[in-house]
């Protein structure tokens, strides 16, 4: 780096009157050193580096010299040894010269990032991490292994004003890129009280999502938006400010503070865009009463539509499915699945219902109490009996957390392992998914993008003996609490959304149609 | 706004009365600190940026009066005076701020010192929407001994049964050993509905509730309730099981308040919330066929701290002990940068001065917490004791395990072991006493006095 410089410098010291070209191919020398140095530095230089920018094009000698004052000092000793040793070398010389840097300096760099994730790089599925320095991050990814992304989080929050959250306890090589939290630290450690920064509903929310009391795709998006109802509703617009700005910078800080206690989920992410969206169009002769009303009204109708008459219309559609004396499989608790049995039962269908369970969470045991509560026949199995019991079932009915762009199921743990053993059997899968679930995220594989729940719910105590109490003493033990899966569409038979029936792999079709709609 | 907080700091202080005749208890100095000053550091540290304080003139103008005070608490403190002869309890002091009240209330008592983590407590009443959340501590044996009281302490505070689930968090039960004929007695549904119930019994409340707006709506339509613990706590309690729908009940207080605000709006958002819950797989309990809080609107949580700090500084015994803790709470230089110490004097290191002290030569103080303004001169031995503002100690004093309080003047050469030297009591010189109370009004202790002294 310090040679590229003197090589530029040295023009400078030479005296000749710098032509066009010369002026554009230096200005292209700064750029690529100000995006190496980046790279290297991370993002505390970005106000440096942006701060040199900001200096007009180097058309004259005396500008230049105090834009390249904040390169390191050695440079400026060795320039002048450097310009004695280098007369006149050609333009293309230096140009070799400079890729032939710049592809070592790359190469050196993805072999420091191979050399840092050696365990993890043993699966080719851990690769996407290789790609970071030269792919741009989508947002969605968590990088909490890497320092440079961990301090840009940091610094965000800080301005937010949101508290952050430290991770707990060791965490598994394969998936240290995701955030672990503790319950026993909550979210609301460092706000005051009474919360003043955060609107007090959302910190409810907040707390509500992290203890669990609100669980569940559509639960949460519920929630979220009756939350977001009140905040709009105690909304006062500052003085020189639009509604439709404002707001929306309002609710970033509140949408920080919701990840941290919780990842957002998929069908959440939904909601929220078309929120900002909404609020984004409010024109800006509209009056503040007037607005806050509209987007009451467009909350309240994005709730009827997406989700409760989306219910009715998928469980019109999956009665048709069920018919008399049919054994249905149900795995965990889908308020959407729930939903659909409890109207079958309704409409007077024969069948009864084998509901599978998995710990920690342990949710069958509340899809066994409102299906019983009903009246439906049940039968309960952990999922260790599952390949047991197959034999006796006609369909296997599973929820979906989110429908993935390339048809895969976003969906609790061991929902691809039902679907997985229910294909062994040739027993008929249909995943039930309303469409404001459907993602544009691509996945294929269960690593890059996940949640970790708190490793010490995996701890179990019988006869007032809990045997994994100390793990975190045993150095190679490490507890992996996974809160989702996803399961390839070639296991999927059908999916049942509110527009139809379709096969998994029609997902994009319909993203395509909605992006189109919007 | 979430949460106002509401100081208590009118009552009378009647358990410790030798201490409170003349000092008013929100003003008695506990590690050279007024005592309300301990709920409002607590307050501050958690971020509130104003307190309604209930109390009496005189204490507020002492408030106003103390200049430490103001620059201590950068709160804003809006104090509401009541008569000291209206006999007030915490329920009628509610009542008489109800208008200024507009939000969910944060109860605290100024007789509180603890180092709890308050979000613990506000935790459970913001996800479960609770409608009373409050704080108790295991009960600490107290070890300093205490004047004038011969041998252990007798099991004579009647008993506190309080009866949590299995999670520890949700009050189900809580009575009082007074209000109780020969058992406790259950209802049914408490028992169909929790069939897992902890009763514990060491248990000290510590006077800090957190209230929905409802209840002092509520509070308002039933003027007979008096006070907080004594009745309104046990009621919300018990009403949680009560047959009637439970729902009809805060509906129908909280809807006459509500006639104001949109009703169309806030039945819409109580339908959404409720469909949050439907769709959520959550449950409180499992093993009945219920749903989540058995359907009950009505909720009342309960954080019990197993260990840090929490005194209650009702009783002469509470108050030695919360002196002695106190100190290292705090970073404060332990001999205030406004006292004298002389060079010649020998002051340890668990001993705090305060401001404006003068303290001569060949002194000694152990284990002792010496007030403002207070005079000690030459070749006095002070050991576990506590004195208090504007004391005058002359030469030769011993004093072992007193407490002096305002404005007493202990003589020459007295020797004090085990007392309690009333306010501007005046000791007289060369006075060996050895267990005692020095007050100035009630007679049968003068009398005490007269006879136990010895010369």
């Amino acid at each position: 780096m310090g040679d590229r410089l003197t090589a530029s410098t040295m023009l400078q010291n030479e005296g000749k009157e710098l032509t066009k070209e010369e002026k554009q191919r230096l200005r292209k020398e700064k750029k690529q050193h100000k995006k190496n140095k980046k790279d290297d530095k991370g993002p505390p230089e970005k106000e440096k580096e942006k701060e040199k920018a900001s200096v007009p094009a180097p058309s004259k000698p005396a500008t230049q010299s105090p834009a390249h004052k904040a390169a390191p000092a050695p440079v400026h000793a060795s320039e002048s040894a450097a310009a004695a040793e280098k007369p006149a070398k050609s333009k293309a010389e230096l140009r070799a010269e400079r890729r032939a840097r710049q592809d070592s300096e790359r190469t050196s760099k993805q072999g420091k990032k191979e050399g840092g994730q050696q365990s993890a790089s043993s699966k080719p599925k851990a690769t996407p991490n290789e790609l970071q320095p030269v792919v741009k991050r989508l947002p969605e990814h968590v990088q909490v292994d890497d320092p440079a992304a961990l301090k840009k989080l940091a610094k965000k929050l800080e301005r937010q004003q949101v508290p952050l959250r430290s991770d707990y306890g060791y965490k598994v090589s394969l998936f240290s890129h995701l955030h672990q939290y503790s319950r026993k630290s909550p979210p609301t450690l460092q706000i005051s009280i009474p919360a003043t920064v955060i609107h007090p509903s959302i910190v409810r929310l907040g707390l509500q999502y992290s203890q669990g009391i609100i669980a569940g795709s559509n639960a949460r998006s519920v929630a979220l938006l009756h939350t977001f109802k009140q905040v709009i509703q105690d909304y006062s617009t500052p003085p020189n400010e639009e509604l439709s700005r404002d707001l929306v910078n309002k609710l970033s800080p509140y949408i920080s503070f919701l990840s941290q206690c919780r990842p957002l989920s998929a069908s959440m992410g939904n909601a929220i865009k078309y929120i900002k969206k909404e609020i984004s169009n409010i024109p800006s002769q509209c009056k503040e009463e007037e607005a806050k009303g509209k987007l009451q009204a467009c909350i309240d109708s994005y709730i009827n539509e997406k989700i409760i008459l989306a219910s009715e219309a998928i469980s019109k559609y999956a009665i048709e499915k069920i018919s008399d004396g049919d054994v249905i499989l149900v795995y965990g608790c889908s308020s959407l699945v729930n939903h659909i049995l409890c109207k079958a039962f309704e409409k007077q269908r024969k069948f009864r219902v084998i509901v599978v369970d998995s710990r920690p969470r342990l949710e069958g045991r509340e899809a066994l109490r409102r299906l019983v509560k009903k009246g439906i026949r049940c039968t309960y199995v952990l999922i260790s009996a599952l390949s047991y019991i197959l034999p006796e079932v006609s369909k296997v009915f599973l929820g979906a957390h989110a429908l993935l762009a390339n048809g895969y199921v976003m969906s609790r743990v061991g929902t691809s392992q039902i679907a997985l053993v229910a294909k062994a059997y040739n027993v008929p899968v249909l995943v039930c998914c309303e469409t404001y679930k459907f993602c544009e995220r691509v996945q294929t594989d269960s690593f890059v993008s996940n949640e970790l729940d708190d490793p010490d719910d995996l701890i179990v105590t019988r006869n007032g003996k809990s045997h994994l109490e100390n793990w975190q003493t045993v150095k190679s033990l490490g507890l992996l609490n996974l809160v989702y899966d996803v399961t390839p569409p070639d296991f999927v038979d059908l999916v049942i959304t509110d527009l139809g029936m379709i096969p998994c792999t029609s997902v994009p079709v319909v993203l395509r149609v909605k992006n189109v709609d919007q | 706004m979430e949460l106002q907080a509401v100081l208590m700091a009118a009552g009378g202080g009647s358990r410790m009365m030798d201490l409170t005749y003349n000092t008013p208890k929100p003003l008695l100095p506990v590690g050279n600190r007024p005592l309300i000053w301990y709920p409002l550091n607590l307050l501050e540290r958690v971020g509130f940026e104003e307190v309604i304080v209930i109390t009496t003139k005189e204490v507020q103008k002492a408030l106003s009066a103390d200049h430490r005070l103001k620059t201590d608490v950068k709160m804003r403190l809006d104090v509401v005076c009541i008569q000291e002869e209206a006999d007030m309890g915490t329920a009628d002091a509610l009542r008489h701020i109800q208008q200024k009240i507009k939000t969910d209330i944060l109860v605290v008592s100024c007789d509180l010192i603890t180092d709890v983590a308050l979000h613990e407590v506000v935790d459970l009443f913001r996800a479960h929407s609770a409608t009373l959340s409050m704080l108790m501590s295991k009960v600490h044996e107290f070890t300093e001994t205490v004047p004038g009281q011969k041998g252990k302490k007798k099991a004579g505070e009647q008993r506190d049964f309080v009866g949590v689930d299995v999670t520890g968090k949700r009050l189900l039960f809580m009575a009082n050993e007074a209000d109780l004929d020969e058992g406790l007695v259950f209802r049914k549904s408490i028992m169909r509905k929790h069939p897992r119930m902890l009763i514990k019994t060491g248990l000290l409340d510590a006077h800090l509730y957190c209230l929905k707006r409802s209840v002092v709506d509520f509070l308002v339509h039933n003027k007979s309730v008096t006070s907080i613990r004594g009745e309104l706590v046990p009621y919300l309690v018990r009403k949680q099981f009560s047959k009637s729908l439970n729902s009809q009940n805060e509906t129908e207080d909280s809807e006459k308040n509500q006639k104001q605000q949109d009703l169309l709006s806030t039945s819409k958002d109580e339908a959404l919330l409720q469909l949050a819950r439907e769709r959520s797989c959550w449950n409180d309990h499992r093993g009945d066929m219920s749903e989540a809080y058995h359907g009950g609107k009505l909720r009342c949580y309960v954080h019990i701290m197993e260990e840090g700090m929490c005194y209650r500084v009702n009783t002469l015994a509470a108050y030695i002990e919360a002196n002695r803790v106190v100190p290292k709470l705090f970073e404060d230089p332990p001999i205030h940068p406004g006292a004298l110490v002389s060079e010649r004097s020998l002051v340890g290191s668990d001993s705090i001065i305060g401001p404006l002290c003068q303290i001569s030569d060949r002194t000694s103080i152990k284990r002792s917490n010496v007030g403002m303004s207070t005079t000690i001169k030459e070749k006095v031995k002070i050991t576990n004791s506590i004195i208090m503002n504007g004391v005058i100690i002359e030469e030769g004093c011993n004093i072992q395990g007193s407490v002096i309080c305002n404005n007493a003047v202990i003589g020459r050469g007295a020797d004090i072991k085990y007392c309690l030297v009333g306010s501007g009591q005046h000791v007289e010189p060369e006075g060996e006493n050895k267990i005692m109370f020095g007050n100035n009004n009630l007679d049968i202790s003068d009398l005490f006095v007269y006879t136990m002294i010895v010369y």
